[in-house]
């Protein structure tokens, strides 16, 4: 089984736009940055298996299997 | 007088007479500048009953105290006027370089009346100032008539309408630098209506500064916030306002095919990293900006590119059309800044032109064109924008926008607006406070009037539940204030991803030589948001206005991460008037009146 990641802006950059991984059980999008070289503080927003919410709270967030995760950097506009 | 160049131009297009007034300084600096003096300015003369198109309207050009100075970004101007597209108070701003040399010609602001008797455009170098015939510019797009008019006043910064603004579409723009645009609420038209092409400008005079010293460090200090800042010295720079595509997305909240759906799969197509690695040449910057989102790229309009799309733009001619080609996207914006359209709004009405085809009640008969009017169909999209810009055939009715070709059909619901001014791009039914920002716009359907997708969506300054109500109304207020002040600065919305209300009122103080502090310009910020409220209320524009279109509130979103909502409008908009200080019918009392000097 594995999960899928959707990384954008930046965070592609020397990783790709997603990145597939095992999944194992119990695995949270702490696991999933730690292995990506990502740190807390540089995401902004952080969506796991289609919910959002506060980043460091999303990221003990145990991912489903089959799941996926979407990263983002600091992004605005208007 | 510190700030400001302490002259405001009267032009009267009817009489031919040109005058100069002096400001009252302690005017501005109650309304600041841009959108609060402009608007001050403008309801002080016009009755707000007055048929925007009369020659009793008029149309205020206006910079901010901080335009022309060192400050980030300070080259914005306003446009105040009756809109003709909402009925409400039009204030539309653009960047680019004219709202700075517009103060470099001695200005802080242009008021335009009466009406004139052919087409003219007005020069201005400094004192010497001038109404000229148009005739030969009359007709023209936006990059010929700015290149003919370059020519005959050289040096000089061009703002003109096109084709739109002339024949009076009620979503005509105003362009500056040929791609920079005053877009919303149909202020071109407002130009069309008094024969006025053109206004060219230029000079060499600058604003006292009251404390220079001052101002350098507080410049230093605020450009390195925007440098440090992920949005404003990352995000922004490298991808442009065009990267809000996938995480608006992603959340399920773009909308899609007349906001009929909430994710588009293939949206990537037109994405900001798309975009970035495939069409872009460079950077476009406004005046003294350093962030830099402005996009140049590449197109077969020119071997040295032409200014790219905003992620409103690519969000209204891809998604939204269920069409998802980034050259369709760049072709399209291209033609609204040819023909002076505004792209939200242009865009908008083909997805609901889409939608009223999709059920039948527009037919192939009545487009009596080869080129049908379909979600999906790319080739459309250019094609029925020229004949909307130059009110061609069944293109006459849908320059009047979405609002007005749905009601013409007897189905004003198919309209994706607010005060008959469309909905931008972010679907509020799964952000909660955006929609109650919507819903109480003063210029109807806007975003940039108190942007909570920076919380709800971006985590920006913190990440707040895009679904929950609490304390939303309080957040409304606080956006709302604060985009009014830095409206009326002469500096971008942006720069608000990384300033907060102190900086701002950092930078005034040492223009202007005041003391205020945070809460005086959040202050000024809420005073200028009751006045507008004022205009419209007295223009009768009527708090049942304050809404959404009913499918937000009563269609549930059909699929993705915000499957399941509506928006929750009822709930929001009694706590909404309450923290303004409103009745309960969303009249401002007089008691918040008085205490914000509206008395
Ligand atoms: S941030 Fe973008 S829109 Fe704002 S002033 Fe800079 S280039 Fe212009």
């Amino acid at each position: 089984m594995s999960i899928k990641i959707k990384l954008f802006a930046n965070f592609r950059e020397g990783r790709g736009k997603i990145v597939e991984m095992d999944y194992t059980p119990g695995m949270t999008g702490q696991d999933v940055i730690d292995s990506l070289g990502i740190t807390a503080p540089e995401i902004a927003a952080l969506i796991v298996d289609g919910v959002d919410g506060k980043v460091d709270a999303m990221l003990a967030v145990p991912i489903k299997e089959d799941g996926y995760m979407a990263i983002f950097p600091p992004v605005a506009g208007g | 007088m510190f700030g400001y160049m302490g002259k405001i131009l009267r032009v009267n297009l009817t009489t031919n007479e040109v005058t100069t007034e002096d400001l009252d300084f302690e005017l501005a600096k109650k309304y600041i500048g841009g959108r609060g003096l402009g608007t001050k300015l403008y309801m002080d003369e016009v009755d707000p009953q007055v048929d925007p198109f009369a020659a009793e309207n008029k149309i205020v050009f206006i910079n901010g105290p901080l335009s022309g100075t060192a400050t980030p970004t300070g080259g914005r101007y306003m446009v105040v006027t009756k809109s003709p597209l909402t009925g409400c108070i039009a204030s539309s701003n653009s960047g680019g370089e004219w709202g700075a040399y517009l103060k470099y010609a001695g200005y802080d602001a242009i008021i335009v009346e009466g009406k004139a008797s052919l087409p003219v455009y007005i020069n201005i170098d400094e004192d010497k100032v001038e109404i000229l015939p148009a005739l030969d510019l009359w007709g023209k797009y936006t990059t010929e008539a700015s290149d003919l008019l370059a020519e005959k006043q050289p040096g000089s910064k061009v703002l003109t309408i096109g084709p739109a603004g002339e024949k009076l579409s009620q979503m005509a723009a105003i362009m500056n630098e040929k791609d920079r645009a005053a877009g919303r609420s149909g202020v071109g038209a407002v130009m069309g209506s008094k024969n006025l092409k053109a206004i060219t400008v230029k000079g060499n005079l600058k604003p006292e500064i009251a404390n220079v010293e001052g101002l350098k460090a507080v410049t230093k200090e605020c450009r390195a916030m925007l440098k440090e800042n992920g949005v404003t010295g990352g995000g922004l720079p490298t991808y442009g306002t065009a990267v809000l595509v996938n995480i608006i997305n992603e959340h399920g909240v773009y909308p899609t095919k007349n906001f009929q759906e909430g994710i588009d799969p293939d949206a990537e197509a037109v994405s900001g990293e798309t975009m970035t690695e495939k069409y872009l040449i460079k950077r476009n910057p406004c005046h003294h900006c350093p962030i830099g989102c402005g996009r140049w790229v590449k197109s077969d309009k020119s071997a040295d590119g032409i200014g790219g799309p905003e992620y409103e733009t690519l969000w209204v001619f891809a998604g939204d059309l269920g069409i998802d080609d980034m050259e369709v996207v760049i072709d399209a914006n291209y033609w609204c800044n040819e023909l002076g359209l505004d792209t939200i709004s242009a865009g908008a009405t083909l997805a609901a032109a889409m939608e009223l085809y999709q059920r039948g009640f527009i037919t192939d008969e009545m487009l009596n064109d080869d080129v049908i009017l379909k979600f999906g169909n790319a080739d459309s999209v250019v094609h029925w924008l020229k004949k909307m810009g130059n009110r061609e055939g069944f293109g006459d009715l849908l320059a009047r926008g979405s609002y007005r070709l749905a009601d013409f059909f007897g189905v004003p619901e198919y309209s994706m607006s607010v005060k008959k001014q469309d909905l931008p791009a972010y679907d509020p039914r799964g952000i909660q406070g955006m929609g109650l920002q919507y819903a109480t716009s003063n210029r109807g359907g806007c975003h940039v009037r108190g942007y909570l997708i920076s919380p709800e969506i971006l985590g920006l300054p913190e990440k707040l539940d895009r679904f929950d109500l609490a304390g939303k109304e309080v957040w409304a207020k606080v956006f709302q204030d604060l985009t009014a002040v830095i409206d009326s600065t002469g500096l971008c919305l942006f720069t608000s991803f990384a300033l907060g209300a102190q900086q701002y009122a950092d930078m005034l103080n040492e223009v202007l030589g005041t003391e205020w502090t945070a809460e005086d310009v959040l202050l000024a910020g809420e005073r200028i948001w009751n006045l507008e409220k004022l205009f419209n209320l007295e223009a009768g524009i009527s708090p049942e206005e304050d809404t959404l279109p009913p499918r937000l509130l009563e269609e549930a979103m059909p699929d993705g991460p915000t499957k399941g909502w509506v928006h929750k409008l009822d709930e929001l908009l009694p706590l909404y008037y309450k923290e303004r200080g409103w009745d309960e019918d969303g009249i401002p009392t007089e008691e918040r009146l008085e205490k914000l000097g509206l008395l």
